[in-house]
């Protein structure tokens, strides 16, 4: 085999690698959604936080609008303190009701936003001060199940 | 009295057999270690004269494509399968390309890309070197003044490491492929949400870039037990077979064990 003919199979075959690691990272990965464009951090506090991590979606009217950044305990409150990278395309208004909600039954946990009617807008580094928490459903059983048990208790006292 | 004797012996013979095996793997470590250090050294060579290693590029690459690239296929299109026939019993067909995707680029492709190279490219770069010592050829080399760790063993390292993150990721690509022509064209998962549901939970850093790295350090172990075995193989024809089969060995047992220390730091925790 001569040595152009080695030369050119290695550069198909470098270049087939590349390919296909561009193809892992754009069409697998989220390089391309992640988009680097500017964002502005904002924080919100809640009760509860359930299963939310790191980079879950923050989505308003279903769209995504940011990603969480950090998420840390405030040992004063005692709540959740939620940083959230939005980007600065969207703003929102400074009475926005930030929920966590969670798509389908079992999927994964974001944040939503319920833009409210204030006409200042929210700024890098404000505080959302209206939240709602997770829905945490092992609770949401439990007070359906003694509910149930306390109608049927004073019944029959059976079970 | 005599037999206690001989079971003394026995016993003595059996602890000398057992201070003598570890006592030579132990110096077999060290001077693997010394010759890991000593391939850095003499590197020079294989990237001044860059054809040298382009030529190994060729051989431990190139020639392994078509077996990557069909096996990729293959694991791809079993995963989709089977992957299908679990998640449609929860009703979750649409996660299949996050279960394909994710175990492709984390773990099935660095590590069954380096299976497949260590028994592909690394028992042939063995051979090579260990013939290469049985025919004298490395001795006459060192007796014309050229090292042969700098011309014969460093381009054949470097050649694999280089061809081995770029077999892995052929391997992820095609295996992707081979769960979206199985679970999309053949079963009818709806595309839209095969290929949305991969790009919302495949991370660029923490999933694909930790896959390279992984499949970057296996073709560094693989092509250091192949050049290794191959240098310090018997000069005989049975010591280039053992030295063949200790490669394969070797090294997919080091990259099993390399690959379970490489997820517990990747992918445990937050």
């Amino acid at each position: 085999m001569t040595r152009t003919t080695i030369d050119l199979w290695v550069g198909f075959f470098v270049a087939l690698g590349l390919a296909a690691l561009l193809f892992l990272a754009l069409k697998v990965g989220n390089l391309a959604t992640s988009g680097n464009g500017e964002t502005y951090a904002i924080e919100a506090k809640f009760d509860n936080i359930g299963g939310l991590k790191v980079r879950a979606p923050v989505k308003s009217a279903g769209v995504v609008v940011g990603r969480v950044s950090e998420i840390r305990f405030d040992p004063e409150a005692y709540q959740a303190v939620v940083k959230m990278q939005l980007d600065t395309r969207y703003r929102f208004p400074r009475d926005t009701f930030a929920t966590i909600n969670t798509s389908g039954l079992l999927g994964e946990q974001y944040i939503g936003f319920e833009p409210g009617g204030d006409t200042d807008m929210l700024k890098s580094g404000d505080v959302v001060k209206k939240t709602q928490s997770a829905v945490v459903l092992e609770k949401l059983i439990s007070q359906f199940m003694f509910s149930k048990a306390a109608e049927d208790g004073t019944g029959s006292g059976k079970k | 009295m005599d037999k206690v004797y001989k079971a003394g012996s026995k016993v003595a013979q059996f602890l000398q057999f057992l201070g003598n095996t570890v006592t030579k793997r132990i110096f077999r470590l060290g001077f693997a270690a010394r010759f890991f250090v000593a391939i850095f050294l003499q590197s020079g060579t294989a990237f001044r004269r860059l054809n040298l290693t382009l030529r190994e590029v060729y051989f431990s690459g190139v020639l392994s494509l078509i077996i990557i690239l069909v096996s990729g296929l293959f694991v791809g299109m079993v995963l989709g399968l089977q992957g299908y026939d679990t998640l449609q019993r929860y009703g979750s067909t649409e996660a299949l390309g996050i279960l394909v995707a994710l175990s492709l680029v984390r773990e099935l492709g660095p590590v069954v890309a380096a299976l497949l190279f260590a028994s592909r490219a690394g028992s042939a770069i063995t051979a090579e070197i260990g013939l290469m010592k049985a025919t004298e050829q490395l001795s006459a080399m060192e007796m014309m003044a050229v090292n042969p760790i700098a011309r014969v063993v460093a381009p054949r390292f470097w050649g694999g490491v280089v061809s081995m993150p770029l077999l892995a990721a052929l391997f992820s690509a095609m295996g992707i492929l081979g769960g979206y022509l199985v679970g999309v064209k053949l079963i009818g998962v709806d595309e839209g949400s095969f290929w949305s549901q991969m790009q919302a939970s495949v991370d660029f850093q923490k999933d694909i870039l930790n896959g390279v790295i992984k499949s970057v350090v296996f073709g560094v172990i693989v092509s250091w037990v192949a050049v290794f075995e191959g240098y310090d193989a018997d000069p005989t024809a049975e010591g280039v077979s053992r030295a063949t089969t200790r490669t394969v060995v070797t090294s997919s047992l080091a990259i099993l064990a390399a690959d379970f220390i490489l997820t517990a730091f990747m992918f445990t925790g937050a």
